[in-house]
């Protein structure tokens, strides 16, 4: 397998409505300054790879079409990968493919989400015939699963909402984030609405319109880069149905079978001291102690000390979301892409003032779906 | 560039094309995905990759893929893909993690349920959302907008049209030019059915190929491009991203004998074999191709499904699969498969 | 980003409605069809898989965890144990309901996997993992999980904790 580097990253402006933006403008924001970074053209490109969620969150069947000209993708290949959630995630894994494959040396992956051009809420919640319609949106889907990790870790109550905190104030370090909320506390996340019991309204992310690029290049292409090129170590992906029996909501199988893969590439045998910085994707404020079980950085029900005893903030020994994750900025389809990007700023110490102090291993983290896709790459400042 | 590592398709499955199944897709998937991986005697849970082809808009959900992972049994975890796009580019995407060395076999599937919604109405959302979309112009009408352009280069006459239409879809007595016209210049028999169904795809590297399967269809060259969107922006009457795949796969390194096209019009049939440069030596379609059954997300795949097939029937040495998406042929993926590795 | 110039004249276009309809119709395939038929004559239906021996419900003609076709169905029981739930207190949906309320996973004696059903008939405030619920029908049954109007307290003593821990 050919080695394979990321040398460029751009994103948007992530807001509730990029009004003054096209779809096509949302997306070649993130693009060029992707293009930029790496000091590229989309002359340069050998193929484009498109992500987003669903095309109802647009109302545009297979955008990837109207998009191949702002995507400079005309004359070339062009990919629209479709997994959930992950989606973000699998667009630079299948984006990493063509180069660790030696098909292609130079792949721009995009993915972008505006739901403010259609009604999303409407796109995931459809009035389905046969279901009585119950969940009211994805909260009601993952609510009782925070429950069972609640009841089966002991977790205190404050867990969820200091995750909460933490994401919002890395969130003022990151000039592209959505939400900036320099007086949020403990007592304004208690006080917020409970929307989904356990969940309350500001331990959940926010729908933001954003796109995330990322250029990624073969081994010449890294050693050859403007800046300091992020190295792919390990990329993996997994999926397990939506529904069955004896399924582990709360601590899925896919999810550390994927994290057992990826360290297998990337030769972690101890994640927790090994990786210096991690972003996970964590839509409500609770996955961040589960994800930390299902990935191996804690024992199982022990995930959450990792949070309360500040383990996981920016100053911490293994810094989550320094970017201020999903709970800060929530382009769906981009969003798994962000995970991995910052992932890959972290390492090529690119960060600005998120930044993590002397990171040279990092994690890019995505999952979707009824917590049954994940995508997951490990990143280093050098060559593995 | 180093070798390439061998890859080939070892089975093809399908289920019948129907107009309106009464299957659901996770149904039907089980269907095409236990017959093909009967036929590769390759049982489920050896699979090394998974990847799949389908779009939410056919029927009308959101993650209409993940109910149809329920066929494929993802459990122990699998390593799995999926494409909103028809099946021909998951398969792309299946041939290149296997040339990434550390797994032999992938599963491909692909289905699609047009019965559900009028592909007339629901293909206008393929358009671009500003500028095309909003004016309502249906798939139909924006073929013979293609197809008039074509009869205006004097390259082809609706005569032409009408023999690819008898061949592909073996309507007795020919079709006829005194027929009414769909949308000038298309006439019914020069539009495709609308179909329901699913199609699997195992594909198998190197010695593991030739373990599975007598006669492996060897991929010998696959790639894929697309144009612009907007209409007048391209050449509609011919296919510069098929003509740039094909050099890409190598199709002219040594005659093709058969090719599946896919052309959901009679018009396109004749720009894509130009665009392939295929001599009249070459036997198009046999399948009847998607003039004959179209179902949408998978007759791209069912193209190099039926090509490879008729490699491992021993009916041909060297064969050719394409497929296309987005409206006038935007863009082309070409498949080349020999018999010889 | 701007391109300076005269284009900073232009009053930007920042949005325009281009309504779409699109009609669908449904199919539900075979096992759901079952499933759907059999809530219209009052009866909860799963399907057994033939390799692995479990029951699923609402079935979806495939055991989705080993892969193949299931044709028996099992007529399950209309009492259940909640396995987890989550009390909802904000309406998405046109029909609004009173809020709050309990939606919970749900395993019916005879099943493997879990119902999302509404819970009824109780305090939200007394809604409990491990508690025993029964499936109430609604007056007028059709196609659809809308058959049961909701589910209340079976009456039952709790189940413990290990008899559902499998199924979160």
């Amino acid at each position: 397998m050919n080695r394979c580097a990321v040398v460029g990253i751009g994103q948007t402006r992530h807001a509730q409505k990029r009004t003054d933006v096209s779809i096509a403008g949302l997306c070649r924001e993130a693009a060029l300054r992707a293009l930029e970074d790496a000091e590229l053209t989309f002359r340069d490109i050998d193929a484009v790879v498109l992500g987003k969620a669903p095309d109802m969150f647009e109302g545009i069947m297979m955008p990837e079409l109207y998009l191949a000209d702002a995507l400079g993708a005309v004359g070339k290949p062009m990919i629209r990968v479709h997994t959930a959630g992950s989606v973000g995630g699998s667009t630079a894994l299948v984006a990493a493919h063509l180069v660790q494959a030696g098909v292609r040396k130079r792949v721009l992956a995009v993915a972008f989400e505006k739901q403010s051009e259609s009604d999303a809420m409407w796109a995931l919640s459809p009035k389905l015939p046969f279901q009585p319609p119950l969940m009211a949106g994805a909260g009601g889907y993952f609510a009782p699963i925070i429950r069972a990790y609640m009841k089966r870790s002991g977790a205190p109550d404050e867990v969820g909402m200091l995750v909460a905190v933490k994401d919002r104030l890395n969130a003022l370090k990151n000039p592209y984030a959505h939400l900036q909320m320099p007086d949020i506390t403990l007592d304004t996340v208690r006080a917020s609405p409970m929307l989904w019991d356990p969940i309350r309204y500001l331990e959940t992310c926010p729908s933001s319109d954003g796109a995330c690029a990322v250029v990624l290049t073969d081994e010449d292409g890294g050693r050859r880069a403007a800046r300091k090129p992020a190295w792919l170590w390990g990329a993996a992906m997994r999926s397990e149905p939506t529904m069955f029996s004896g399924r582990n909501l709360v601590d899925p199988r896919a999810g550390r079978d994927c994290a057992a893969d990826l360290y297998a590439q990337a030769g972690i045998t101890n994640p927790r001291q090994e990786i210096d910085v991690a972003e996970l994707y964590v839509p409500f404020s609770w996955f961040e102690p589960m994800w930390l079980e299902n990935l191996g950085f804690a024992e199982q029900n022990q995930g959450w000390r990792l949070t309360a005893d500040g383990v996981t903030a920016l100053d911490g020994d293994l810094p989550i979301n320094p970017s201020g994750g999903v709970m800060s900025s929530n382009p769906i389809g981009a969003s798994g892409l962000l995970r991995f990007a910052e992932a890959a700023l972290q390492v090529r110490g690119l960060a600005g003032a998120h930044q993590v102090d002397g990171a040279k291993v990092a994690m890019g983290h995505a999952y979707g779906g009824g917590s049954q896709y994940f995508a997951m790459w490990i990143v280093g400042s050098e060559p593995r | 560039m180093s070798a390439r590592r061998e890859v080939a398709i070892v089975s093809y499955a399908q289920t019948s094309f129907a107009p309106h199944t009464k299957l659901n897709d996770a149904e039907l998937v089980m269907e095409a995905v236990t017959a093909a991986l009967e036929r590769a005697q390759l049982p489920r849970k050896q699979i090394g990759f998974c990847v799949s082809g389908s779009s939410d808009y056919l029927t009308g959900m959101p993650f209409s893929f993940v109910g149809a992972l329920d066929a494929v049994g993802a459990w122990p975890p699998i390593q799995e893909s999926h494409v909103e796009m028809d099946g021909a580019w998951a398969l792309y995407e299946a041939w290149v993690r296997l040339l990434h060395g550390d797994i032999d076999t992938a599963l491909v599937y692909a289905f699609g349920r047009s019965s559900l919604g009028d592909l007339q109405d629901v293909l206008v959302a393929q358009l671009d959302p500003y500028y095309l979309a909003p004016l309502g112009v249906d798939p139909n009408s924006l073929a013979a907008l293609q197809a008039r352009a074509l009869l205006d280069t004097g390259r082809a006459s609706e005569r032409d049209f009408a023999e690819v239409a008898t061949r592909c879809k073996r309507t007795a007595g020919g079709a006829p030019l005194d027929a009414p016209y769909v949308v000038s210049p298309l006439r019914a028999h020069d539009c495709p059915p609308v179909n329901d169904g699913a199609a699997a795809i195992v594909l198998a590297a190197g010695d593991r190929a030739r373990a599975l399967c007598k006669r492996p269809a060897w991929i010998r060259g696959i790639d894929h491009r697309i144009e612009a969107h907007s209409l007048g922006a391209r050449d509609l009457t011919r296919s510069s991203s098929t003509t740039l795949a094909a050099v890409e796969a190598g199709v002219h390194t040594a005659p093709i004998e058969i090719a599946e096209l896919h052309a959901p019009y009679s018009h396109q049939e004749l720009i894509v074999k130009e665009a392939l440069q295929l001599g009249d030596g070459v036997r198009i379609n046999p399948s009847g191709g998607a003039l004959a059954a179209n179902p949408l997300m998978v007759a791209g795949l069912a193209r190099i499904g039926e090509a490879a097939q008729q490699i491992l029937d021993d009916n041909a040495r060297r064969t050719l699969g394409h497929a296309t998406s987005g409206p006038c042929l935007q863009q082309n993926l070409v498949c080349v498969m020999e018999a010889s590795s | 980003m701007s391109d300076g110039g005269a284009d900073d004249k232009i009053e930007i276009v920042k949005g325009f409605i281009a309504p779409v309809r699109l009609r669908y119709t449904v199919n539900a395939g075979r096992a759901s069809s079952r499933f759907l038929r059999g809530l219209t004559e009052g009866r909860i239906l799963g399907q057994r898989c033939p390799v692995c021996h479990k029951v699923n419900v609402p079935p979806r003609g495939a055991c989705p965890t080993c892969g193949v076709p299931t044709e028996e169905d099992v007529q399950l029981g209309e009492v259940g144990t909640v396995t987890t739930f989550c009390i909802i207190n904000i309406n998405f949906d046109a029909k609004a309901r009173e809020l709050p309320y309990a939606a919970a996973s749900i395993v019916l004696d005879g099943a493997d996997t879990t119902l999302f059903h509404l819970i009824q008939e109780v305090p939200v405030a007394k809604v409990r993992m491990g508690m025993r619920v029964r499936a109430v029908w609604a007056a007028e049954r059709g196609p659809s999980l809308e058959s049961i109007d909701h589910f209340k307290p079976a009456g039952e003593p709790d189940a413990p904790y290990d008899s559902y821990k499998d199924h979160l």
